[in-house]
């Protein structure tokens, strides 16, 4: 019995957690020496992993399956936009802002489409954000339906040269993918993230032990509706432009978030990352055919959801549980035992 | 004093009746069977009393409080905790993480406290040697076994248990005799719904016979078995104890 232990480490997840740790650094020295065309791209993989790793933890762990995100996206922009322009914040002022803003917004609609299931949650959470869209529309001081432009002033105010400011638009993407991934992995960890995973295996169970399904879910909702419109705010920092349309858009902030923890595998967090890597490699190798490339993206979808339903992680999960961030827990001491 | 009490429940889906005015009371300390043809309304009465289905009437009581209103997590929080006839594992979790949830969540206890919990448990139901094994991976029988070892890292007071003996060999049946018997020893209330009659017998104190969601017979085991409700229920089969 005393010879038992339990821990959540295994030498495959140290070692990854230290690879982890030198790809940041690398990463973050990278303003040195990648292009700017690469710095950009840097930036927006960084950006989607953030949306993608975000959704995940909704819809792959709480089994909210939101096709709406981009509600939160577009508002963030918007915010952000606003508290700049029209509130004269500091754009470091306005993250936080958006963050907030985000989060409180977020709470009474969740009590309002979590009275709908399955389905009808999903459509509900898409009506929720074209609801967004038509209302930003109708903001004339940010440009109504044509949209607006960042004021050079505010740009200026980030940074001084061109090069400044985009390393820094860079550093906060990669600021962002640590914080947000840093943060779910340590939420997994938790009380509530155990919870949270029980929940995603079964919510019948999981009642049944104690753990309360609604209030976990509104906290993953509301938290997750946070950080998706502090997301939202730096990828319109980093575009420079918004317009409802580009805000709100189903295709940028949704399709390609769900294709992503799809194929990666969802309900892991390696899966996002994963999917990620290889949404960027398909799009970057396959643009330039044009319309090509997003039947292409639809048969990888198609092709791995048929052959892995688990995903690309679900395959080298496997049976055995594999995984490089340690969140499992696991008894140590049993071979000791002679069992 | 009764640790658990149904007063005219009632629950029907459309014109299923499931539970028809049912009342009974478990006292503390005491180890209840429960038998009845399949569809009767064991596993409803179940749901019922541990807040998986709202009742349609009645009231429920634990522990002198009225629970009738209360979400399945908070009565499991409070003390009664259950496991499932067609088992409900965490099937991405391992199975220590699976008895972990219980003992966090269920029992409340701090992560120290619930290691300990967790490891104890599977040791005493057989499952230690699979801690690390994905829930989702096990056979039929560890699956049961993972029921009950999960209801028994919730730390309740009041454990249901729905038909946990079936398909086990002899000896694997003595074994779950002993640990029920153990844990009745510890003070906690049963509630155990069993085909498996001789089991059954050799752990409770008294018997209800539930059909159509009405409960037609009630006393001491060997009454209840002889009972004329009982022999027609279970044409032919003799009670053994």
């Amino acid at each position: 019995m005393d010879t038992l232990k339990v821990s959540r480490a295994t030498r495959l997840s140290t070692m990854a957690m230290v690879m982890l740790a030198l790809i940041v650094v690398v990463m973050a020295a990278a303003p040195w020496w990648a292009g700017r065309a690469d710095l950009r791209l840097f930036g927006e993989i960084f950006l989607y992993m953030s949306l993608a790793t975000l959704w995940n933890l909704l819809a792959g762990y709480a089994g909210l399956v939101s096709v709406g995100q981009q509600a939160y996206v577009g508002l963030g922009g918007y915010v952000f936009f606003a508290a700049t322009m029209l509130w004269g914040m500091s754009p470091f002022i306005a993250f936080p802002v958006a963050m907030v803003l985000g989060a409180a917004i977020s709470a009474p609609i969740a009590f309002l489409i979590f009275r709908l299931r399955g389905a009808y949650f999903a459509i509900g959470t898409w009506v929720v954000a074209e609801v967004f869209r038509l209302s930003f529309a109708q903001v004339s001081a940010l440009g109504g339906g044509s949209g607006t432009s960042l004021t050079t002033a505010i740009v200026k105010d980030l940074a001084s040269g061109r090069d400044g400011r985009e390393a820094l638009a860079y550093w906060f993407a990669l600021g962002l993918v640590v914080v947000v991934v840093g943060a779910v992995f340590f939420f997994l960890r938790s009380r509530q993230g155990v919870a949270l995973t029980a929940i995603r295996d079964n919510e019948l169970a999981a009642s049944s032990l104690g753990i309360d399904v609604w209030r976990t879910k509104f906290l993953v909702y509301v938290v997750t509706a946070g950080l998706t419109t502090l997301t939202g705010a730096l990828i319109f920092l980093q575009k420079l432009r918004i317009s409802p349309d580009a805000a709100f858009s189903t295709n940028d902030w949704t399709a390609f978030v769900i294709f992503i923890v799809v194929i990666g595998g969802i309900g892991t967090i390696e899966g996002p990352i994963i999917g990620t890597l290889v949404f960027f490699a398909l799009r970057e190798t396959l643009a330039d055919f044009g319309t090509i490339y997003l039947i292409a993206l639809g048969f990888v979808a198609i092709l791995i959801m048929l052959k892995t339903p688990n995903g690309l992680w679900g395959l080298v999960r496997g049976r055995r549980g594999i995984e490089l961030f340690p969140l499992s827990q696991r008894v140590r001491g049993l071979s000791e035992k002679g069992t | 004093m009764a640790i658990l009490e149904l007063s005219g429940v009632k629950k029907a889906f459309g014109s299923i009746i499931v539970a028809d005015d049912q009342s009974w009371s478990l006292a503390e300390g005491e180890a209840l069977g429960v038998l009845g043809p399949n569809g009767a309304g064991k596993t409803s009465m179940f749901n019922l009393a541990t807040g998986t289905l709202p009742v349609d009437g009645g009231t429920i009581h634990y522990d002198g409080k009225d629970i009738t209103s209360w979400s399945a997590a908070r009565r499991c929080r409070a003390g009664i905790s259950r496991s499932f006839q067609v088992p409900q594992p965490f099937g991405g979790m391992t199975v220590y993480e699976n008895a972990y949830v219980a003992a966090t969540h269920g029992a409340g206890l701090s992560s120290r406290k619930a290691e300990a919990t967790s490891l104890d448990v599977l040791e005493r139901t057989g499952l230690v040697k699979k801690a690390n094994v994905l829930a989702g991976g096990l056979t039929l029988l560890d699956r049961k076994r993972l029921e009950l070892a999960r209801a028994m890292c919730a730390r309740p007071r009041v454990l249901l248990l729905d038909e946990i003996a079936g398909g086990l060999t002899e000896n694997e049946c003595h074994a779950l005799i002993d640990t029920i018997k153990a844990l009745r020893n510890t003070g906690i209330s049963i509630v155990w719904i069993e085909h498996v009659v001789h089991a059954l017998l050799a752990v409770v104190d008294r018997l209800i016979v539930i059909d159509f969601g009405k409960k037609i017979a009630e006393g001491n085991p060997k009454t209840v078995m002889e009972s004329n409700e009982v022999r027609e229920i279970y044409l032919g089969i003799e009670a053994d104890a």
